[in-house]
């Protein structure tokens, strides 16, 4: 089981979150065109990568905040965690 | 009943206390403090079972938890538990066990014709033997197997015992107590370090138990009892016996297992059968100690042939001996310590040395005892079917290639040391990669990953002196990172009987002519001979050939035949064993029941249970319930002896005709405050809300990005910046998190908090036509006419001096509204409307007769929402705006979205105006098709009209639209019904929608 470490809360089990997906993806922005293959890589499309992932944690049973993880895919290490807002150096 | 190998005195046990006991039927005795295997072998009792895939007699091969043989049937307080280790069971009053996986008995095993007629099901023998021809599979082949091939049988009964889940955090988390456990628990907690010290088994101490050594001027058993009794003392440590850990996991959470009652014939009150505890370590100390490894010679598995270290603890521990004619066959020191307990014990040994002129302490030892040692000799096979007889004995070549002349021997038992393999479970679960250490011919853990250090036996180190040193230093060292304390111990003196080395030996030849089994997993029945075969067809690597051969896959999971299979691999293959690499290491170390795993949570307690302020009513009036999600409702009030039909009917009836009162407290209701609430809500749901007034309700549906219904219900606006926002039951906590996410995530800039209030709120929705005359008296002081409330509106009321909302919405399709108190008035808002409403003949109704309201008005539900359906697939295309954009709307232009015959939902009425239609069952053209017939839609939802008198169902349909007036098939394989039906329109009833506006 992970342990992480929600920015808000400090460090908290795995079972307090839910997994949110990649944290790279970008919607597009609203009343904007996009084409039919701009629309899939955003709703479908995922690189499955091995290695360092950026990835969507919510602290579902703590302060409810969405968070950004920064997670090793293979060997579950983290390396850093982010507030929503805050900017991935 | 006698105990006739049990020695005068010695021991641990309480020889005060006798226990009886049966195995296979037959009553022994054994003492307090035995295992089960240890009172057998005192009753001279060697026969336990048969093996798995030949059936060869099977007796104990060793004294803990790496036995391979002695699984058994354990019955206890009723209940019966297979796979239990003879050598880890620990002896009650009472306590019944049975051999398993012999049939028909352990004495007369018909599956044991596998070995004499020598059809020798050899590796691969599933793959091959059995692949054709395949109609043989179901009734020959797999019946055949599983009855021969089980290893005891689970109980159907319900577990009335209770398992624990326990959480735990500590700064030093130490796996085993024997000297490197101890020297580091005691060591950190001087500076003050939280410490757990797990041991597997009943006693503290490990090796210290059994080996002849000296700490600080006391017995090693001593030092451990005096370090033990001193922890225990101590509040930062907690100290647990009967405990196993047998997973690490990432991020250094480990899980142990805890026996806190099988080791008594009942269950203490309050406590439960086992206790499973998740550790998060700041530092875990491995101290897991070592495995002693068999050597291979021909009958391995006899009966009798043990290792030598079980011998010694069955002598040192319970007093009890293995033999009264040992023979001990060694490639090292370890089987003269085991020697040496035999001779003090009037018993004499002949002790088979694989190795030349070892010299050492112990040897010397062993000598003066006048111990009769044989050099350069080893057991060539040993003889006797249910029990060793007697061995061929052979000098054996300085290359181990040459055996001499073949002599026999009596003798009652073989004791086997082929040297030691470090516990590296632990270690390797963790992510160490291992590495093998030459000197001692196994692997040890290599570079950590985690936070873990491994030390003693578990890492190869042999001497007490070192182990020691080392382990009090780390556990000193660990803790100071911790705590910033350094309290300096002193490390005590030590004597030990330094050793020799060892010989790199580890299987003996087959002599000219003879073909003797020789086993490498005593459980899963892997010889040599069938890894040969493994790597003469082709396999290589190590993995493929555990597959291949199922060697090391059997619940020891090959504690005692991994190392000897890898030697094999890597002699035939010419590699060294290193780069043959061991398989990997996967948790548990060790069996754990299911009911450990699974703890408190069966049953109803599997999911919390919720229930609405109203529910204590609702149970005197007699609710039959139903879970909807975690939530408890009344799917309909029972009246004497109505079935669900009937009075579900008499309720839907009631509230078409007159009014009826339904619990829905249970809906998601999220509070949305704030300048941007009502663009979030545009953005979220498919339609117009940024000119919804005050005081008005709008229904909406909102979509997933991918253009799926997600979710639909009305949302109100309470003032100018609050919205109230309503969810099903069902999709709550999604909805919550659906807004949490855009509003954290994607779109920041808008000022908006969301809340869940479903508890905050209290639900009863009136519906019916005399619903307004019943809510005029319950509100005498506000204006609910059609005017002053009109369909969709909003206000605030007083229900008798306790605050109200009033929501004009309908989802039975009737004159109807939401009434909505704080939770803790939801019990006195109940009863005031049903007192109130008795003039208008209210009842209250449950989900059943809501269901058949809404279905026959072609409301959608969870079973049209069931996330494979669009807007337009519910005929709610009308609520899509096309000119503002919102989540999942550019998903809606997709070609499978957009074609003509796009499935619909429509209305199905059986012909015969008779048969309820199934849910789920297929709608067809013809009901004679050849499979697959090509199915069309299906049922959604089924319900008794109560307008009509007749079934009537909702079904999700291919070209819905068209198909209005056609008739077809409804046609459930599961319920056996094929069913003539019309497809009407999905609003059966009203389709105007003037009911709800009146
Ligand atoms: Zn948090």
């Amino acid at each position: 089981m992970l342990h992480i470490n929600c920015p808000h809360c400090g460090m908290r089990s795995q079972n307090e979150f839910s997994y949110g997906g990649d944290a790279s993806v970008k919607r597009p922005e609203l009343n904007k065109e996009v084409s039919d293959q701009d629309w899939d890589n955003f709703v479908y499309n995922r690189k499955s990568l091995r290695g360092k992932h950026l990835e969507l944690w919510q602290h579902i049973s703590g302060c409810r905040q969405w968070i950004k993880v920064e997670r090793d895919t293979a060997t579950h290490e983290i390396f850093r965690t982010f507030k929503a807002d805050e900017e991935v150096a | 009943m006698t105990q006739a190998f049990r020695i005068e005195n010695g021991g641990l046990i309480n020889r005060d206390k006798k226990l009886s006991f049966k195995f296979n039927g037959k009553t022994y005795l054994g003492y307090e403090g035995d295992t089960l295997a240890s009172a057998l072998l005192a009753n001279g009792v060697h026969l336990v079972g048969r093996s798995f895939k030949y059936h060869r007699p099977r007796g104990f091969f060793g004294a803990g938890v790496d036995e391979p043989y002695a699984v058994v049937q354990l019955f206890r307080n009723g209940e019966t538990e297979p796979n239990i280790k003879a050598t880890e069971q620990e002896l009650f009053e009472g306590l019944e066990a049975k051999s398993v996986n012999c049939w028909p008995s352990v004495n007369f095993d018909v599956g044991a014709i596998n070995n004499f007629l020598k059809i020798f099901l050899p590796a691969g023998f599933y793959y091959k033997t059995f692949m054709w021809p395949k109609s043989f599979w179901y009734r020959i082949y797999e019946p055949f197997i599983r009855k021969a091939a089980g290893l005891g049988v689970a109980s159907t009964k319900h577990d009335k015992e209770r398992y624990e889940h326990k959480y735990e955090y500590c700064d030093l988390l130490i796996a085993g107590s024997g000297p490197s456990g101890l020297a580091g628990a005691y060591a950190a907690a001087k500076n003050g370090a939280k410490v757990i010290l797990a041991e597997d088994k009943p006693r503290f101490g490990g090796s210290l138990l059994t080996s002849d050594v000296n700490i600080g001027n006391q017995s090693g058993k001593d030092w451990a009892e005096g370090i033990i009794a001193e922890l225990k003392t101590m509040p930062n440590v907690v100290v647990k016996n009967r405990s196993q850990i047998f997973g690490y996991y990432d991020h250094n959470m480990l899980v142990m297992s805890e026996k806190v009652s099988d080791h008594l014939p009942l269950t203490k009150k309050y406590h439960p059968n086992k206790r499973l505890w998740y550790i998060r370590a700041k530092e875990v100390l491995i101290s897991s100690g070592s495995i002693e490894r068999p050597i291979v010679f021909g009958n391995n598995d006899t009966p009798g042939v043990m290792l030598s270290s079980a011998a010694k603890e069955y002598l040192k521990v319970y007093g009890v001996l293995v033999g009264r004619k040992p023979l001990v066959f060694t490639n090292n020191d370890s089987g003269y310590e085991t020697a040496i307990e035999f001779k003090k014990h009037g018993v004499d040994p002949v002790v088979l040395d694989s190795r030349k002129n070892p010299e050492s302490e112990i040897i010397d030892e062993a000598k003066n005892l006048g111990i009769n040692i044989k050099y350069s000799y080893v057991v060539v096979a040993a003889q006797g079917y249910k029990k060793v007889k007697s061995a061929d004995i052979a000098s054996i070549s300085e290359d181990k290639k040459q055996l001499g002349k073949i002599e026999n021997i009596q003798c009652d038992c073989i004791c086997v040391s082929g040297f030691w393999t470090p516990t590296i479970h632990l270690a390797s679960q963790s992510g160490n990669k291992t590495k093998f250490k030459e000197e001692i011919d196994a692997f040890i853990p290599g570079q950590s990953k985690q936070n873990e250090i491994t030390l003693g036996a578990a890492n190869g180190v042999f001497s007490l002196e070192e182990t020691l040193k080392t382990s009090f230093t780390a556990g000193s060292e660990l803790s100071k990172k911790i705590t910033e304390n350094d309290n300096k111990i002193a490390i005590p003196n030590v004597v030990e009987k330094k050793s020799s080395q060892h010989d790199k030996f580890w299987c003996v030849p087959l002599p000219k002519g003879k073909n003797y089994k020789r086993f490498l997993d005593f459980q899963n029945d892997v010889a040599v001979s069938d890894v040969e075969i493994a790597l003469r067809e082709g396999y290589r690597s190590i993995e493929h050939v555990k597959r291949y051969t199922t060697l090391g896959m059997a619940t020891d999971q090959g504690k005692t035949s991994n190392l000897n299979g890898l030697q094999l691999v890597s002699e035939i293959e010419n590699k060294v064993v290193p780069a043959v690499g061991h398989t990997t290491f996967r948790p548990p170390y060790t069996p754990v029941s299911i009911g450990a795993i699974v703890g408190r949570e069966v049953g109803k307690h599997s999911k919390p249970t919720r229930k609405s302020p109203m529910h204590s009513w609702h149970e005197k009036n007699n609710a039959v319930f139903v879970d909807a999600g975690v939530w408890l409702r009344p799917r309909y009030y029972k009246r004497g002896n109505e079935n669900l039909f009937e009075g579900s009917k008499r309720e839907a009836k009631n509230v078409r005709t007159n009014v009826g009162v339904c619990d829905v407290t249970t809906l998601g209701k999220i509070d949305i405050k704030g300048p941007d609430a009502a663009e979030l809500l545009n953005r979220v749901y498919t339609n117009a809300w940024l000119k919804l007034p005050v005081g008005k309700a709008r229904y909406g549906v909102m979509l997933r990005e991918d253009g799926i219904v997600m979710d639909d219900g009305t949302t109100t606006r309470i003032s100018e910046n609050h919205y109230h926002m309503t969810t099903t039951t069902a999709q709550a906590a999604n909805v919550l998190s659906h807004l949490e996410y855009y509003l954290q995530l994607v779109w920041p800039e808008l000022n908006v908090n969301v809340v869940s209030t479903t508890e905050q709120w209290a639900g009863a929705a009136i519906a019916g036509p005399k619903s307004r005359d019943l809510l005029q008296k319950l509100f005498p002081n506000s204006d609910v006419s059609n005017e002053g409330l009109p369909f969709m509106g909003y206000m605030e009321g007083d229900l008798f001096g306790v605050k109200a909302r009033i929501y004009r919405i309908s989802f039975s399709g009737e004159l109807a509204y939401e009434v909505n108190v704080a939770s803790d008035y939801g019990n006195f808002m109940w009863e005031k409307i049903i007192e109130v409403g008795e003039e208008f003949n209210i009842q209250p109704y449950g989900t059943e007769a809501l269901s058949t309201l809404r279905i026959e008005m072609g409301h959608v539900a969870g079973s049209e929402l069931d996330g494979r359906t669009i807007p337009y697939d519910n005929a709610l295309e009308g609520l899509v705006s096309k000119k503002k954009d919102f989540i999942g709307k550019r998903s809606l232009q997709r070609s499978a979205f957009i074609t003509e015959d796009r499935q619909r939902i429509v209305g199905v009425v059986p012909l015969d105006k008779q048969t309820s239609i199934p849910e789920g069952s297929h709608l067809v053209k013809n009901d004679k098709a050849p499979l697959p017939n090509p199915k069309l839609g299906h049922i959604s939802a089924s319900c008794w009209s109560v307008e009509y008198d007749n079934p009537f169902s909702l079904a999700i349909l291919k070209d819905g639209k068209n198909m209005i007036g056609q008739k077809l098939f409804a046609m459930s394989p599961l319920k056996n019904k094929v069913i003539p039906v019309e497809i009407v329109s999905s609003h059966y009833v009203d389709p105007k929608g003037e009911r709800v506006r009146s």
